[in-house]
C-alpha cells in the first residue's frame, strides 16, 4: 500500500504549495476545513491528483474504490473513482470524465470538487445519500493523462489540447484530439485530417488508447449508465447530442428540458449564464465526440459541460474562480443526476409533471427555441 | 444559411456579436477599458450584394468598471476582407476611466523606466496587479487583429500576452511591442501574433504593425516526465 504520503503529509504539502496562490484563509475555519478549502481552490498536477485519489479511498473506504481501466499512449494508468454505498445488487451508474483536453484545467479541478462534495453531503443530505445508495458514480478526474502532464511541463506547453501519441508516418506533429476520435460519425464534420491541427481526429476511429479505454469501459457497463457527463472548458455551455447538424437525438426534447433545468440551477448560484443546445446550433459541428458515442450506444442523458469563462481568461481561469465555477457546475450536474436518478427510481408521472413545469419556466426565462 | 430572424443563442448570431465586441474595443478600448460580449438579444441576417449583413441587439460588458449596457450594431461580412461594423452604445462614453488613464499615461510616458512583462496571465490565471493594465491593453490591441481576421467561421479570444516590451515614447504616444496568443474557437488553434502598438488617452490604441508568427511544428520527442 502507498504510505509515502499520509494525510499529514498531504496537509503539509498543501500548505507549502499554497504559497502565492489562492485566496487568503478566512478566520473562523478550523484547521481541517481550511486545508480542504485551500486544496480545492488550486490547480493540481497529475501526481497530486493521483495522491488525492488514494486519499479519497483511504478516508472513505466504505464508499470509494478505484479502477484502472486503460493505459495512455505513454503507458500511464487511466484511473476512475467509483463512489457509492456498497450493494450486493448490480447498480445503475452515473459517468463523469474530466480533462479529455489537456489545457482545460478547470475540468479536473471540478471532478475533484464534485467527489469532495458528494462525499461530504451524503452523510447529511438525504437526497445525496439516496443516490449513493441506488447509484455508483464513476468519476475520471483526468482522462488525457499524458496531455495533462505535458500541459504542466513549461510555459510553451500550457495550451496543449490533444493526446501525446506521435503523428502518422510523414508528420512530425504529436497528438490526436481525443474528443474527435470516438466511433460516432467519426471523421465527418468539425475535424481536421492534418495531424498538426488541434482537431486532428486520428488515423481512424479509436486509434487512441484513451478513447478505447472509455469505449471498453462503457461497453462493460452498458445498460447501467443513466447519465454521461464530460467536462470541458471554456464557453459556459451545456451541449446535447449530436455534433452532426443533420442528426437529431431521439430524446432531444428531454435533453433540452434537463439541460435548461441545469442551466437554471447554475444561474441561481452566481448569476452566470450557460447556453444550452446541440453543438452545431450553439458552438460548431463536430464528430467523434465521447458525448455522441455515449448517446449512440443508448445512454439517454449525455451532456458536455463547457465551464467558465467566456473568453476573458479562457483556459487560464484564475484560481480564485475555481470555487465559484465548481459551485455552479455542481448545481448543474446535480440537477441532471437527480433527474436521471428519479426517472429510474420513481414513477414517471411525477417526473413528467415536474419537468413539464420546469420546461415552461425555463423556456420563458431563456427564450430558447424548443423544437 | 438562415435568413431573417436568428436565434440569438445560436452560433451565427454569437460569432457576429463577438466581431462587434472586437470593433468596440478598437474604438473605445484602453488600459482601463476592455469590452466583452454579454448576451445577444435579437439578431437577423440577410444576403446582400457585398456579402452577408447582420443586425444585432446585444449587451456589452465593460470588464474593469463592471458596467453593462445595450448596443445596436450592423455588421457586414464581405466575401473577403475585414468585416465592417457600425455600432452604437450610447452609454459607452468617456467617463471616470479618464483619471486612471491619465495617471497611467503620465506614469509611463517618461522613458526612464521602460516596462516589460511576460506570461500574462500565467498558467494559473494569475498576474501581478501592475501588469493588469498591460493585459487589458494587449486585449484591446489584439482586437484589431481579431476584427480583421474574423469571418462567419471564426470566434476569437486573446488567450495570453506572451510578452510585451515598452519602447521609447514617440510623439506623445506610449509605444509597445506585444507578442500575443489568440485562441480561435472553431479550429481550436492558438495563433501567435506580434504587434507594434501605440496608446495615449487622446489618441486611443493604434496598431502600427502586425506580424503573424508561424506555427511551430517543431516538436521535440516527449520527455519521460511523470
Amino acid at each position: 500500500m502507498m504510505l509515502c504520503l499520509g494525510s499529514v503529509g498531504l496537509v503539509l504539502l498543501a500548505l507549502t504549495v499554497q504559497n502565492g496562490h489562492g485566496a487568503p484563509d478566512s478566520a473562523g475555519w478550523n484547521g481541517k476545513d481550511t486545508t480542504e478549502r485551500n486544496y480545492y481552490t488550486r490547480y493540481h498536477n497529475m501526481a497530486e491528483i493521483s495522491d488525492w485519489m488514494e486519499k479519497m479511498k483511504r478516508e472513505n473506504p466504505d464508499v470509494v474504490s478505484s479502477m484502472v481501466y486503460g493505459q495512455t499512449y505513454e503507458e500511464r494508468n487511466i484511473t476512475l473513482l467509483k463512489i457509492g454505498l456498497n450493494s450486493t445488487k448490480r447498480k445503475k451508474a452515473i459517468w463523469m470524465d474530466c480533462g479529455i483536453h489537456a489545457r482545460e484545467w478547470i475540468a479536473p479541478a471540478f471532478c475533484q470538487y464534485f467527489v469532495k462534495e458528494i462525499l461530504q453531503r451524503y452523510k447529511t443530505d438525504t437526497k445525496v445519500k439516496e443516490m449513493m445508495k441506488n447509484l455508483d458514480f464513476y468519476v475520471t478526474p483526468v482522462l488525457n493523462v499524458d496531455g495533462y502532464i505535458y500541459s504542466w511541463l513549461n510555459n510553451s506547453t500550457r495550451l496543449w489540447r490533444k493526446s501525446r501519441s506521435p503523428g502518422p508516418v510523414g508528420c512530425t506533429c504529436y497528438g490526436t484530439d481525443l474528443n474527435r476520435n470516438f466511433y460516432a460519425n467519426w471523421g465527418t464534420v468539425g475535424v481536421s485530417t492534418n495531424c498538426c491541427a488541434e482537431t486532428y481526429c486520428g488515423t481512424k476511429a479509436l486509434s487512441e488508447p484513451e478513447a478505447r479505454a472509455v469505449t471498453d469501459m462503457l461497453g462493460k457497463m452498458s445498460g447501467d449508465i443513466l447519465a454521461f457527463l464530460t467536462i470541458h472548458s471554456y464557453s459556459q455551455l451545456i451541449l446535447v447530442p449530436y455534433g452532426h447538424p443533420n442528426i437529431s437525438a431521439p430524446n432531444y426534447n428531454e435533453l433540452m428540458e434537463v439541460g435548461l433545468g441545469a442551466a437554471k440551477a447554475i444561474k441561481a448560484v452566481h448569476g452566470m449564464d450557460y447556453t444550452v443546445g446541440t453543438s452545431p446550433d450553439i458552438l460548431y459541428p463536430n464528430s467523434g465526440s465521447s458525448r455522441d458515442y455515449a448517446r449512440l450506444i443508448g445512454i439517454p442523458l449525455s451532456f458536455t459541460f463547457e465551464l467558465r469563462d467566456k473568453g476573458e481568461y479562457g483556459f487560464k481561469l484564475p484560481e480564485d474562480q475555481i470555487q465559484p465555477a465548481c459551485e455552479e457546475a455542481y448545481a448543474g450536474v446535480q440537477h441532471i443526476i437527480t433527474y436521471a436518478h428519479d426517472k429510474a427510481f420513481y414513477s414517471s408521472a411525477a417526473t413528467v409533471t415536474t419537468t413539464l413545469w420546469t420546461t415552461v419556466m425555463t423556456a420563458w426565462v431563456f427564450s430558447a427555441t424548443l423544437l | 444559411m438562415e435568413t431573417g430572424e436568428l436565434n440569438p443563442n445560436y452560433y451565427p448570431a454569437r460569432r457576429a456579436a463577438a466581431v462587434v465586441q472586437h470593433y468596440l474595443n478598437t474604438r473605445y478600448g484602453s488600459p482601463y477599458r476592455w469590452m466583452f460580449l454579454g448576451n445577444v438579444h435579437n439578431a437577423s441576417s440577410e444576403d446582400v450584394t457585398e456579402g452577408r449583413k447582420y443586425q444585432l441587439e446585444l449587451t456589452i460588458q465593460e470588464m474593469i468598471s463592471n458596467v453593462s449596457g445595450p448596443c445596436s450594431a450592423e455588421l457586414l461580412f464581405p466575401g473577403a476582407g475585414t468585416p465592417q461594423v457600425q455600432a452604437s452604445c450610447d452609454w459607452l462614453l468617456p467617463n471616470n476611466t479618464r483619471a486612471q488613464e491619465e495617471a497611467f499615461y503620465q506614469q509611463h510616458r517618461d522613458s526612464h523606466n521602460l516596462v516589460s512583462g511576460d506570461r500574462i496571465p500565467d498558467s494559473y490565471g494569475h498576474m501581478e496587479p501592475t501588469m493588469k493594465p498591460f493585459w487589458h491593453l494587449g486585449g484591446v490591441a489584439s482586437s484589431f487583429i481579431m476584427l480583421e481576421q474574423s469571418n462567419q467561421s471564426t470566434l476569437y479570444n486573446m488567450a495570453q500576452v506572451a510578452n510585451f516590451t515598452q519602447l521609447e515614447t514617440e510623439k506623445d504616444q506610449l509605444r509597445f511591442q506585444y507578442h500575443v496568443l489568440l485562441h480561435e474557437m472553431v479550429s481550436q488553434e492558438i495563433i501567435h501574433w506580434k504587434m507594434l502598438i501605440t496608446w495615449s488617452p487622446a489618441e486611443g490604441v493604434k496598431v502600427l504593425q502586425t506580424d503573424l508568427q508561424p506555427k511551430c511544428n517543431c516538436e521535440d520527442p516527449p520527455d519521460s516526465i511523470n
